[in-house]
């Protein structure tokens, strides 16, 4: 375990001097950069990917994935407008909303964990479902005459601080998940899960239980950001939050975690947040082009698997060259998870 | 494991603390636009036309609704005469695709970065407006053009036709063209959610309530999300699901194009016409076939020329958007001054019916 | 990973190959049922539905996707995914419409230039899966960034006007020969060779081995990666193809181009009974599949269904069609299982 230990703990530094150096490649591009109407910009638009990407973190260290994320958040948002425009209160919209939410999340739970089907093809149809029923349910309207109460979620400020209301939120959950996969015996349970599901249920975790949890948990959280979003633009749309998935899921293997399962730290996520915050709006204000950007995400989703490979396989070669333990068997394969 | 996630928490606090002290020594917080993740959009090197910025010369944001429909091409080669003819520089950016969220992180660009001025075509009208307004707190004009943001989120809106003669000119242009003014007819038009593709379809079925048109029926309105393979595919739908369609009205210019190429390679040019907004260039050959033998416009680089001297004339000061103030731009309106009107909007003029007797006359 | 170890593909020899390829003719058979229940119902409230022109017009639409579905599902049987299609698709039309309308090339050979670039693209997913070891959903989905993101780069704000394609060159949407559109034709050929190389060639076979059974497969001494970059490969091409054939029936091409289509390209390949778990389905099911969201779309618009319902219906077809692999698949399992203990 320590070596794998240490080789997290290198890639989380890795995060920290990349941030840090993107932090002074911003501040040399643009003077503008480290003022706080800047800050806000750069934290703000990513925080719903933010809060999504810690469930998925969870999720993915559990060995699945939830596709369906960034529907979810659509539809949360389409059936919030709904309610508010058929004059349903919007502290009363809100918490119907995160319940449809969870039960997004329980029909993907049940469907992965209870009837054993492959979680990738699984929430590829629910991004499809979800994002269908939040078309059915608000149809191409946009819905925008939110109350100032409700846009301040999303758009506001900690008085006195240019700290968005949406970053707090992001550090709160952050801190209560990462204290829940790091320090409770949930967490261990669902690292186990994620290295050996067969292994676990053996041993007496509730491998099933678990995983629908997670699977309500993201479901949840995608509606609060969804909410979040509405409330950001202050507007309702059944198109909300699409695309989001793919940052989701890049910002979640840029921390470290190991698509495979088993690996990866909520720290290392929330590092990866912040660098690729840093890095867009570093790249933006040096108007680099979004077609560049979008081309360095990719390059950068599959660099973050690909180095800690070569790195593990290093790690192996120079271990057998020292004539130690022999080396384990090559467990990766080339391809997704089949199911477990 | 517990050494790395308390360096790590450590190091990030320390990260947040140096910015909010930053941000202390700083000054007031506004509430700021988002900067966005999805990578869709793009911004082009700013076109300079004539030169930097010169004294008199200024700086404009160019936000389109998207930049690849031809329409906002078509009004960026008004804005860039105007920008030559006062020394001023154009930088144009915005989505790859036409929604609102997309066009909100430029916003917020265009304000850091300093423009004098944001001409803007506005996905959504409520979307863009937080990020309008802050860009108008910080002293940038706003000028909205095409697609109005909401009212408070710009200065001066520079319509390019008066709505309602719109509505009426679409339904007349229908009328003419169901024979006998009598029969189906649908109407394809862009997303879902435009502000002016909205407003004209809704004019134009108060107008169709009347005795004139009583003989037409509007069956379905369809959306093409000004895409082109969105548009032809909804254009095949209702020729398929309307046997008896007599009119397509496509109150956009990518709509129209593909409704015209859907109905001429359908081969029913002679049962179906198609109606609408569009440009001359793309429509000449289908009112030399019969398919499209009327339809309308303005002058969209006018438009584009018309929204760049707004801008400047706002940043000179010389207007400031009140309702009842009058400037004149030489060149357009026949010389004769304009007048801002209510919610500070300015008329370019009507709009303009091309047919066989004219169409080949123009070149945009 | 216990399902993987009973599986009994190579061990029981032959038997449950043949149960699987009675299932899937099943599929591909209640897949026709459907549709022609569905046409019968849809054409009693609308009965344009069963002109010539609009079962063309289906027919035409379902053979571009059909096109990018039988690639896909190569990818697929090897038991990966390949989401960049679309990002392909795209790249590959904007390059050759916007090479055609510079006049640099004629037609033909920006056909074979567009069809090279295919193949390349998906080569290059084949390297980043088989040589740098990056599972196909991560490598695909950063590819799919990548490549959409040089596509917007070199279109920028151009757009390529149908005018600016050589004449005729959109006619192939609509030539017919003896009746039967074109494109369905070039869909109809590309099955059946691919058939025929899957259901005759050691390539083909290996595909299946590799898919259902990866380590019995690599101990068979199956050159698994080189079957996977080959996969990879073809899916390219055929993507290639299909962003081709997308230039002649739209005319029309940007940088957004067959942008969300890679949903209807994997919707259809599990509808068509490929499935997801590898080692199994077939081309023509994947063909079927399109054909049959393609229905399924023309039916929601005839019947007076607004658009907006096409997603939802493609999530729940993609739900069900997984549902009921899963559950053949513990079938096929549970009885070899049986037979193996006898």
């Amino acid at each position: 375990m320590t070596p794998v230990a240490r080789l997290l703990a290198r890639w989380e530094t890795l995060l920290v001097i990349a941030v840090l150096g993107l932090v002074v490649l911003g501040t040399a591009l643009s003077p503008v950069f480290l003022t706080p109407g800047n800050f806000a910009n750069l934290i703000a638009a990513l925080m719903e990917v933010a809060i999504m990407a810690l469930p998925m973190t969870l999720i993915i260290v559990a060995g699945e994935i939830d596709l369906s994320v960034e529907s979810m958040a659509g539809l949360a948002s389409a059936i919030l407008g709904f309610l508010w425009a058929a004059g349903v209160p919007i502290w009363v919209g809100i918490p119907v909303v995160l319940a449809i939410g969870a039960l997004g999340g329980l029909m993907n739970g049940l469907l992965v964990a209870r009837a054993g089907l492959p979680s990738l093809v699984v929430t590829l149809g629910t991004l499809a479902l979800f994002r269908g029923l939040a078309l059915i349910v608000l149809g191409p309207r946009g819905i925008s005459d939110f109350p100032d109460a409700f846009t301040e979620l999303g758009f506001g400020r900690v008085p006195g601080t240019p700290i968005p209301w949406p970053f707090v939120i992001f550090i709160a959950l952050a801190v209560l998940l990462g204290i829940m996969l790091h320090r409770t015996w949930i967490g261990r349970q669902i690292y186990a899960i994620g290295k050996n599901a067969g292994a676990a249920r053996y041993s007496g975790v509730r491998v099933t239980r678990v995983k629908i949890g997670l699977f309500v948990l993201s479901g949840l959280i995608a509606s609060l950001a969804g909410i979040i979003l509405t409330s950001r633009l202050s507007s309702a749309r059944a198109d909300a939050g699409a695309g989001m998935t793919l940052t989701v899921v890049t910002v979640v293997l840029l921390g470290g975690v190991n698509i495979f399962g088993g690996s990866g730290t909520i720290p290392g996520v929330a590092l990866a947040v912040i660098a690729v915050a840093v890095m867009q709006n570093a790249l933006r204000l040096a108007s680099v082009t979004v077609e560049v950007q979008s081309i360095a995400l990719g390059s950068l989703l599959i660099l973050s698997v690909v180095i800690p490979t070569f790195a593990h396989q290093a790690k192996s070669a120079i271990d057998r060259v020292r004539g130690g333990r022999p080396p384990p068997a090559d467990s990766i394969k080339q391809g997704e998870r089949a199911a477990t | 494991m517990l050494k790395s996630l308390g360096r790590t928490i450590a190091l990030a606090s320390a990260a947040i603390v140096v910015f909010a002290a930053c941000s202390n020594g700083g000054g007031a917080s506004t509430p700021a636009g988002g900067s966005a993740a999805p990578p869709a959009g793009s911004a082009a090197p700013p076109a300079s036309a004539g030169g930097s910025a010169a004294a008199g010369g200024i700086t404009v944001g160019y936000l389109p609704k998207d930049i690849v429909n031809q329409y906002f091409a078509a009004a960026k080669t008004g804005m860039d005469k105007a920008a030559t003819e006062t020394g001023g520089t154009i930088v144009q950016v915005g989505p790859n695709e036409p929604k609102a969220d997309l066009q909100v992180p430029f916003i917020s660009d265009l304000t850091t970065k300093g423009v004098k001025a944001i001409i803007i075509s506005a996905d959504g009208k409520d979307e863009v407006a937080p990020a309008l307004k802050q860009a108008m707190s910080a002293g940038i004009k706003v000028v909205g053009f095409d697609s109005s943001p909401a009212v408070g989120a710009y200065d001066v809106f520079v319509n390019q036709v008066d709505f309602s003669g719109v509505g009426v000119n679409l339904s007349d242009w229908a009328c003419e063209l169901a024979p006998s003014c009598t029969g189906d007819i649908a109407i394809l038009s862009a997303s879902a959610t435009a502000t002016n593709q909205n407003a004209w379809i809704e004019l134009m079925k108060t107008t169709l309530a009347g005795d004139k048109y009583k003989g037409l029926k509007l069956v379905d309105t369809v959306y093409g999300d000004d895409k082109p393979e969105v548009s032809t595919t909804q254009a095949q739908g209702l020729l398929t699901k309307y046997p008896n369609l007599k009119v397509i009205v496509a109150p956009t210019t990518v709509g129209i194009l593909a409704a015209a190429q859907v109905v001429k390679q359908a081969g029913k040019s002679d049962s179906v016409k198609v109606t609408g907004l569009g440009f001359p260039n793309d429509m000449k050959p289908f009112v030399a076939d019969g398919t499209s033998p009327v339809f309308g416009l303005w002058s969209v680089p006018d438009l584009g020329y018309l929204s760049y001297q707004v801008a400047a004339k706002l940043v000179s000061g010389e207007i400031t958007g009140k309702e009842g103030e009058t400037f004149t731009v030489k060149g357009l309106n026949k010389d004769q001054p304009y007048t801002i009107g209510k919610d500070s909007v300015v008329i370019l003029g009507p709009a303009f019916r091309f047919d066989k007797t004219n169409v080949d006359q123009f070149n945009f | 990973m216990t399902e993987s170890a009973v599986s009994p593909t190579i061990a029981d020899g032959r038997s449950p190959g043949r149960w699987l390829s009675a299932l899937a003719r099943q599929r591909e058979l209640s897949l026709v049922a459907i549709m022609v229940v569905l046409g019968g119902l849809v054409t009693l409230v609308a009965p344009q539905f069963l002109t010539v022109s609009n079962l063309s017009q289906v027919a035409v639409l379902a053979s571009v996707i059909a096109v990018a579905a039988i690639g896909e599902a190569l990818v697929v049987i090897t038991r990966n995914v390949d989401l960049s299609v679309e990002a392909t698709m795209g790249l590959v039309a904007y390059s050759v419409a916007r090479v055609l309308e510079l006049h640099a090339l004629d037609a033909p050979a920006a056909i074979a230039m567009g069809l090279g670039l295919g193949l390349v693209l998906g080569m290059i997913n084949g390297v980043v899966v088989t040589l740098f070891k990056v599972p196909a959903i991560v490598a695909t989905l950063g590819t799919l960034s990548i490549f959409r993101g040089v596509d917007y780069l070199i279109a920028g704000s151009h757009q390529v006007p149908l005018a600016g394609l050589p004449p005729g060159f959109t006619n192939a949407a609509r030539d017919s020969i003896l009746g039967i559109p074109m494109f369905v034709l070039v869909a109809v050929v590309v099955v059946v060779i691919g058939s025929v190389i899957l259901r005759s060639t050691r390539f083909g076979r290996q595909l299946y081995a590799v898919g259902s059974n990866p380590e019995a497969a690599a101990i068979l001494g199956i050159p698994s990666r080189l079957v996977v970059f080959t996969a990879f490969s073809m899916c390219g091409l055929l993507a290639g193809a299909a962003g081709i054939l997308w230039v002649m029936e739209f005319g029309t091409i940007n940088g957004t181009s067959a942008t969300g289509v890679v949903l209807a390209v994997v919707a259809a390949v599990v509808v068509g009974g490929v499935n997801i778990f590898g080692g199994s389905g077939t081309l023509v099911g994947a063909a079927l599949g399109a054909l049959f969201l393609g229905f399924i779309a023309n039916a929601l618009i005839l019947v007076g269904l607004s658009q907006f319902w096409l997603q939802a219906i493609y999530g729940v077809v993609i739900l069900v069609a997984v549902t009921a692999d899963a559950i053949i698949l513990r079938r096929i399992k549970r009885a070899a299982t049986r037979r193996s203990v006898r």
